[in-house]
């Protein structure tokens, strides 16, 4: 990837730096600082009101910081930054009463970048054509005038695994030619095809790095057990965070130490190990932990 | 699919086709809902998740097969997305218009009403209209109308999809809480990581079922060969990415030097979808 003009130096595509954003009383991003290199593929996760619309807001240029500050391709996002951006929002962002000639005519012009090639379906309006399509038209779009950043929302979700691998492809292949792609998702599916995370809770970047990294040493318990239904109503009974794998018991955020007096004082038996976390309980763990402010 | 002795058949489908004109949205799916079970139905849209569900509930008249289901009374039902709530009602008035439907009154209601309420984080939104409610919070009210009524049967159609991943957790044991409590749950999802989490699932693609049972059987049986490497070693067409790493894929056992590897249920579903196309091209 080339240096980036205006700088004369190789930096990050995308840079939030102590990043606020306050609505009225409302601190929706809390200090939040991260970036985007080129070739790098960052997911960006939280649960709801996290934080991460209002980050991708400032990010494109669509929200002022009311602190810090957000460079895209080494200065304050505009309409000339957005030229050189991709965005793929959840919703997709194309006019259903449209056809898809009409679409990509529109898009084009707007970023007067060169049609892309999509098979049939031209003269069809684009409500008509079934969601596999209408994403794939929309990949397309944001693509065509090739830009250097790709921002996508949740660009997978209720897509079959095969449709979503060879979506991912072209995610992938984006990248390997240096484009930086910065996903918001809570799809843990899309969460291991990033390079990077970024984890958001309560307007806070609470951790980033690999998903190894970011779970570290965190461990739940699974219980072995020949009678499940009576072991998951002792320990729901108990108040612990129950949950069902199979036709074994699971607890986020307990220690086995936890669980076995638990279980000992239903008079019930069971082996309890202690497993590494999944991504989303982890995620549990920091959205629950007390707030210190 | 296999049963074990523990695991008498109790309601499900056999072997049902649905057509719409000329469309076939169903192919002789078999399903079998298990009482203190939960069977996952994965695939993408159009996969046939809802039509597999309402022919389930009897909404759909199947062209060919057999569906067994427990009279409407002790059937629940989660329609996907926002209309599993009323969203001009409150949270309490949804409750209240349930219950009416289901004659559950006085101390019952009560009783139901705030264990439901509180097992779903809720008890704090009673006078919030439904439609102001997060995703998250609205899914697990349209859950908690499901399964007001103690329903022996209870269908779920993506209970999960468009939930953040603290309110899946919430979700996903509520759902563990009904097959604990004697229910046969079955759920329709997008996301394969809850069909591992599954006692059996079935895995749709238009509308045939390409796997069913144990998510460990499932695995277990994956077709033909998946290998990993930094390229693919076959045609592109047969391979996909996983992060920064390459899986390849072909319809034989591994060739001599060929590093097979362990398949989670994701290169599982991708695998069965190309033996699939494989096999009717």
């Amino acid at each position: 990837m080339s240096a980036n003009p205006t700088s004369g130096a190789p930096e990050a595509l995308l840079v939030a730096d102590h990043v606020t954003k306050r609505f009225g009383t409302f601190t929706a991003v809390d200090d939040v600082s991260m970036h985007v290199e080129p070739g790098e593929i960052v997911g960006l996760l939280g649960a709801n009101g996290a934080g991460k619309t209002t980050l991708i807001r400032t990010l494109l240029g669509l929200a002022v910081p009311t602190e810090g500050r957000v460079l895209a391709f080494g200065r304050t996002p505009d309409r000339t930054t957005r030229r050189r951006l991709g965005y793929v929002p959840q919703g997709l962002g194309l006019w259903g009463t449209l056809t898809v000639a009409e679409n990509i005519s529109f898009a084009c012009a707007a970023f007067e970048s060169a049609p892309p090639a999509l098979d049939a379906v031209q003269d069809r309006l684009v409500a008509d054509i079934g969601l596999g399509l209408q994403r794939q038209l929309a990949f397309a779009l944001a693509l065509a005038h090739r830009p250097a950043l790709l921002v996508l929302d949740e660009p997978t979700s209720g897509v079959e695994p095969l449709a979503r691998a060879r979506l991912w492809e072209t995610v992938h292949a984006q990248a390997d030619a240096g484009t930086g792609v910065l996903v918001t998702t809570h799809y843990m599916q899309e969460a291991q095809q990033c390079d990077r995370l970024v984890l958001m809770s309560r307007g806070r970047a609470v951790a980033a790095g690999t998903e190894d990294e970011i779970i570290g040493d965190t461990t739940a318990c699974e219980v072995e057990t020949d009678d499940w239904a009576a072991t998951f109503a002792a320990l729901d009974k108990a108040g612990l965070p129950v949950t069902l794998t199979g036709t074994r018991v699971r607890l986020a955020d307990t220690t086995s130490d936890t669980v076995r007096k638990a279980l000992e004082s239903a008079g019930l038996t069971g082996e309890v190990h202690e497993v590494k976390a999944t991504l989303e309980e982890k995620m549990t763990v920091i959205d629950r932990a007390p707030a210190n402010a | 699919m296999t049963h074990t002795d523990t695991a008498p058949m109790a309601w499900g489908t056999n072997k049902v086709t649905v057509t719409f004109g000329n469309t076939t949205a169903l192919r002789e799916v078999t399903l079998d809902a298990i009482p203190g079970q939960v069977t996952a139905v994965v695939g993408g849209d159009g996969a046939g998740k809802t039509t597999l569900l309402r022919t389930l509930v009897g909404r759909i008249r199947p062209q060919s097969g057999q569906v067994s289901a427990p009279a409407s009374t002790d059937c629940g039902f989660m329609p996907t997305g926002a209309s599993g709530v009323w969203q001009e009602l409150t949270v309490d008035e949804n409750i209240d218009f349930v219950a009416a439907a289901h004659h559950l009154t006085g101390r019952e209601l009560a009783r139901r009403r705030a264990e439901l309420l509180t097992a779903a984080g809720l008890e704090k939104a009673t006078d919030r209209l439904a439609g102001a409610l997060s995703g998250g919070m609205r899914q697990k009210l349209a859950f908690c109308l499901a399964i007001l009524h103690q329903p022996r049967l209870l269908i779920l159609d993506e209970p999960s999809t468009g939930v953040d991943p603290v309110s899946r957790v919430d979700l996903w044991r509520l759902i563990s809480r009904a097959a604990a409590g004697g229910a046969a749950v079955v759920m329709s999802t997008t996301y394969l990581d809850e069909a591992e989490r599954s006692s059996t699932c079935i895995v749709l693609n238009r509308g045939k079922a390409l796997a069913s049972g144990t998510p460990q059987t499932i695995l277990t049986h994956v077709p033909g060969t998946v290998t990993t490497g930094t390229a693919p070693s076959g045609p592109p067409e047969l391979s996909w990415r996983r992060g920064r790493q390459t899986r390849s894929w072909h319809a034989g056992p591994a060739r001599p030097g060929e590093q097979p590897i362990l398949a989670d249920m994701e290169d599982t579903v991708i695998a069965l979808a190309l033996a699939d196309q494989r096999q009717e091209s």
